[in-house]
């Protein structure tokens, strides 16, 4: 298939449906709304169902409905309405049935704003809502990556019973690339053999995420767990840039990660010997990956659109071993190259100790910039 | 098939019944409710076709006691969940089960936009005039002056405001098909309860939008009756507000015979 | 190699939709490209602005602080941009609603009266086409004719029939900055 220039949104919308979503339920937000706007003209067309709900609330609990009956869905919002749905996504993992969320990001606390930020990093890896389960989170940084990994949601939310979440910011919401779309699925109607569908010539079923009982929630607990180990194990995914003689390792995701690959670029042309690593998966998260680059190289800088979230689990992979620098912006701003690539050739030229905080001095730096 | 062919079988339990024993306390009325569906799922063969939506309340555990497919949803939340499973599978039979703190309070923008938008589901609304499970707090049906464990001086119009009465809400929406309160008091009332509860699916199967049957109930352990006490209780102050009538009826529902 | 483009203007006059034409030409040429509109806190008092990145490999920053070239359509983007545009960089003026001079000097900047190019031709919504075939002779990052593919495969149905004024419009912008390169040379 040839090449179509694409919005983030509508690219992800149409993924989505040649990916076999049967059904899809959500409420305007921007800089999310394309995406619903794209599927209300298309799945009515292919005679699946889209509904605008009458609130995140509650479109993340059709969602969860339509999921009990084995059916591909997909919810899609932005930060705010992403908060409205956390107990949804709580119910949908303790079910433990597959479920497809896309988060467009932008600026909070509160309203905030409709601007790009990654704001939401730990409301989606490490939180979701209430009880003890991680949902899969994919960071797309391009329009034919979002493409990419919408398809490869629908597959390891099926996979593994599990919510999965593509996580993008505002402007890859927003932003045209050229890319590929996949070929239209044929729409499996076969159920699941868990899907609750009726109760014919069957045993009946029920989905729940109830257990009175503490040691079945326990006994539950540990398979989602072991579930998650398995996920661990099998489903890790980042991209590397410049890493082989890579003294500096700069860690971004999704646009961040991007933006670094240019300022990376422009130290590389400088000599200095900087590489990038871009965590797909940021959950789970390439722990791993980031110990092995820290017995290689002499320091670390963590770049992402907010204050420091993913930050904290880059020096938890570190362990202190080498110093972690940050690098953030925020509030709806955009990073720009030339500020990451000066963050770059401060770490190159004035090596820092390991700090308790590296935000700490980012923030000095900060105030620095405004003066 | 018993010990004398001349006794005829007029009561047993329906085969929509698993073979659990009910959790309920002495005395409510939720069995009695549980039994009116079980009965007519059964009437209308509709076992296996239906997906049944629990709540969260005293009636969180139905699941346990219809023999169906069911599913449990987030306080509030089963009629967005019943809307879900419905869209993607349209022939099948999809009713909740909620009671008052459910439906009327947490869960009251999920309830008005499933009628309004006139989605074919079945809703079952238990009004005991309190939230049972939690141990008898004051819920949105709670009568003026009713004390509860949350409202121990009795419901105060000034501070707490009135009660919804959410029948006669509904019924103002178009998309609603079938809207009624009935009561569990008595046996001719249990009688009309019945009948309501089979109209509810009869609108459902025929695709005429959003029913709902509200029915008032009792809650002897946390009104502090007993139960002879609590179902007159429920003819005294319950019925002069919660007045039992119908108040939407789609025209086509007057063609069926039952 | 890459090219950075900002065109920047009022709501309306086709900023995104000119972007989006060179992002298909440059597409359908083998070219990486990127275009991101401004939706966020930048867009205050009505101007729009996209930003438009064209290369030969995978784009890294969708965004950058000094852009290549700028198409400033009115007043407030050329306040905006003068001082951002790269390092001898291309500055593309709408000389029809911009009547003030540069301030720097290391700009190689071209004026063009866009509005009333366009409005000779017959319909003003064309400056913005006017615009891009002026930045694509002072840039040649894209051939003209590719541009013109591009309108031809993604001007809305509904306007197709302005098709012939487009290349017209484009032809035009083009040939004002021709005069000028010669005007120099000579």
């Amino acid at each position: 298939m040839a090449k179509e220039l694409l919005k983030g949104n509508e690219a992800i919308a149409e993924a989505a449906i040649r990916s076999g979503l049967e059904a899809y339920f959500g409420y305007p937000i921007t800089p999310q709304t394309e995406l619903l706007e794209w599927l209300s003209k298309r799945m009515p067309e292919l005679g699946r169902t889209f509904m605008q709900a009458e609130s995140e609330l509650a479109a993340i609990n059709m969602v969860y409905g339509a999921a009990c009956t084995g059916a591909r869905v997909m919810t899609s919002s932005s930060s705010p309405g992403i908060s409205l749905m956390m107990e949804g996504i709580s119910y949908i993992a303790g079910t433990e049935v597959p479920v497809v969320l896309v988060d467009v990001m932008r600026a909070g606390p509160g309203l905030g704003n409709i601007a790009p930020a990654q704001s939401d990093y730990n409301q989606i890896v490490h939180g979701g809502g209430h009880g003890d389960f991680r949902p899969i989170v994919l960071a797309p940084a391009s329009v034919q990556e979002s493409i990419d990994l919408t398809v490869e949601a629908f597959e390891l939310a099926d996979r593994y019973r599990a919510i999965v979440v593509v996580l993008i910011d505002g402007s890859i919401g927003q932003m045209m690339e050229p890319a590929e779309l996949p070929p239209m699925r044929h729409i499996d109607r076969q159920r699941p053999t868990w899907a609750v569908t009726g109760a014919k010539d069957r045993d009946r079923r029920i989905l729940s995420s109830i257990y009175i009982d503490p040691e079945n929630e326990e006994e539950t607990n540990l398979r989602i767990l072991e579930r998650w180990k398995e996920i661990e194990a099998n489903e890790m995914r980042y991209k590397e840039y410049y890493l082989e003689d890579a003294e500096l390792v700069v860690v971004g995701f999704g646009t961040a990660g991007r933006v670094a690959l240019s300022a990376v670029r422009a130290a590389r042309a400088e000599g200095i010997p900087v590489g990038l690593l871009r965590p797909i998966t940021v959950s789970p998260f390439p722990y791993a990956r980031i110990k092995e680059l820290s017995n290689l190289a002499c320091g670390m800088l963590v770049v992402e659109m907010n204050t420091g979230q993913m930050l904290l689990d880059v020096q938890a992979a570190v362990g202190g071993k080498i110093p972690v620098e940050f690098y953030g912006r925020m509030g709806g701003v955009v990073p720009l190259p030339d500020e990451i690539h000066e963050e770059i050739s401060r770490l190159c030229y004035e090596p820092v100790a390991p700090s308790a905080d590296p935000r700490e001095s980012w923030m000095d730096r900060m105030d620095l910039a405004k003066n | 098939m018993g010990l004398n062919p001349q006794v005829e079988t007029v009561y047993k339990r329906p085969t929509t019944f698993t073979p659990a024993t009910t959790h309920y306390c002495p005395g409510c009325t939720h069995g009695v409710a549980h039994r009116l569906v079980a009965e007519v799922l059964e009437e209308m063969n509709l076992q296996e076709k239906t997906i049944g939506v629990a709540s969260v309340g005293c009636s969180v555990f139905a699941y346990n006691y219809f023999d169906c497919d069911f599913v449990e949803a987030a306080h509030g939340r089963a009629p967005a969940m019943a809307t879900g499973i419905k869209r993607v599978l349209p022939d099948r039979i999809v009713f909740t089960y909620q009671g008052d703190g459910d439906l009327a309070s947490i869960g009251m923008a999920e309830i008005v936009h499933s009628a309004a938008r006139g989605e074919n589901i079945t809703a079952i609304f238990i009004n005991n005039a309190n939230y049972g499970m939690t141990g008898g707090q004051m819920a949105p049906t709670t009568l003026p002056g009713q004390k509860t464990t949350s409202s121990p001086m009795g419901r105060d119009i000034e501070n707490n405001g009135f009660p919804i009465r959410t029948a006669e809400m509904l019924a103002t929406l178009d998309g609603a098909g079938y809207i009624v309160r009935r009561s569990l008091h008595d046996p001719t009332n249990i009688r009309k309860a019945k009948k309501a509860i089979r109209l509810a699916f009869e609108t459902q199967e025929r695709g005429l939008g959003f029913s709902m049957v509200e029915l008032l109930s009792t809650c002897p352990t946390n009104w502090g009756m007993n139960p002879i006490q609590s179902l007159q209780w429920i003819e005294e102050h319950m019925i002069p507000y919660f007045p039992l009538e119908d108040f939407k009826v789609s025209p086509i529902l007057s063609q069926v015979r039952i | 190699m890459q090219t950075e483009i900002v065109i920047a203007g009022f709501g309306g006059q086709g900023v995104l939709f000119a972007g989006q034409v060179l992002a298909y030409a440059a597409m359908d040429s083998g070219k990486e490209v990127t275009w991101i509109p401004s939706y966020g806190p930048e867009m205050r008092g009505g101007t729009a602005n996209c930003t438009v990145i064209v290369a030969d490999e995978e784009i890294g920053s969708p965004l950058v602080r000094h852009p290549q070239a700028v198409i400033a359509m009115n007043l407030p983007s050329l306040d905006k941009y003068e001082p951002l545009v790269a390092k001898e960089g291309t500055l593309i003026i709408n000389s029809s609603l911009i009547e003030r001079s540069l301030q720097r000097e290391d700009l190689k900047s071209v004026l063009i009266p866009a509005n009333e190019i366009a409005e000779s031709l017959g319909d003003k919504r064309l400056t913005n086409i006017v615009m891009v075939g002026a930045l694509l002779t002072a840039v040649p990052v894209l051939p003209l004719e590719a541009i013109e593919q591009a309108l031809e495969d993604h001007l809305p149905e509904r306007h197709k029939k302005l098709l012939p004024l487009n290349f017209q419009a484009l032809r035009a912008g083009a040939d004002l900055v021709h005069k000028e390169q010669i005007g120099q040379q000579s």
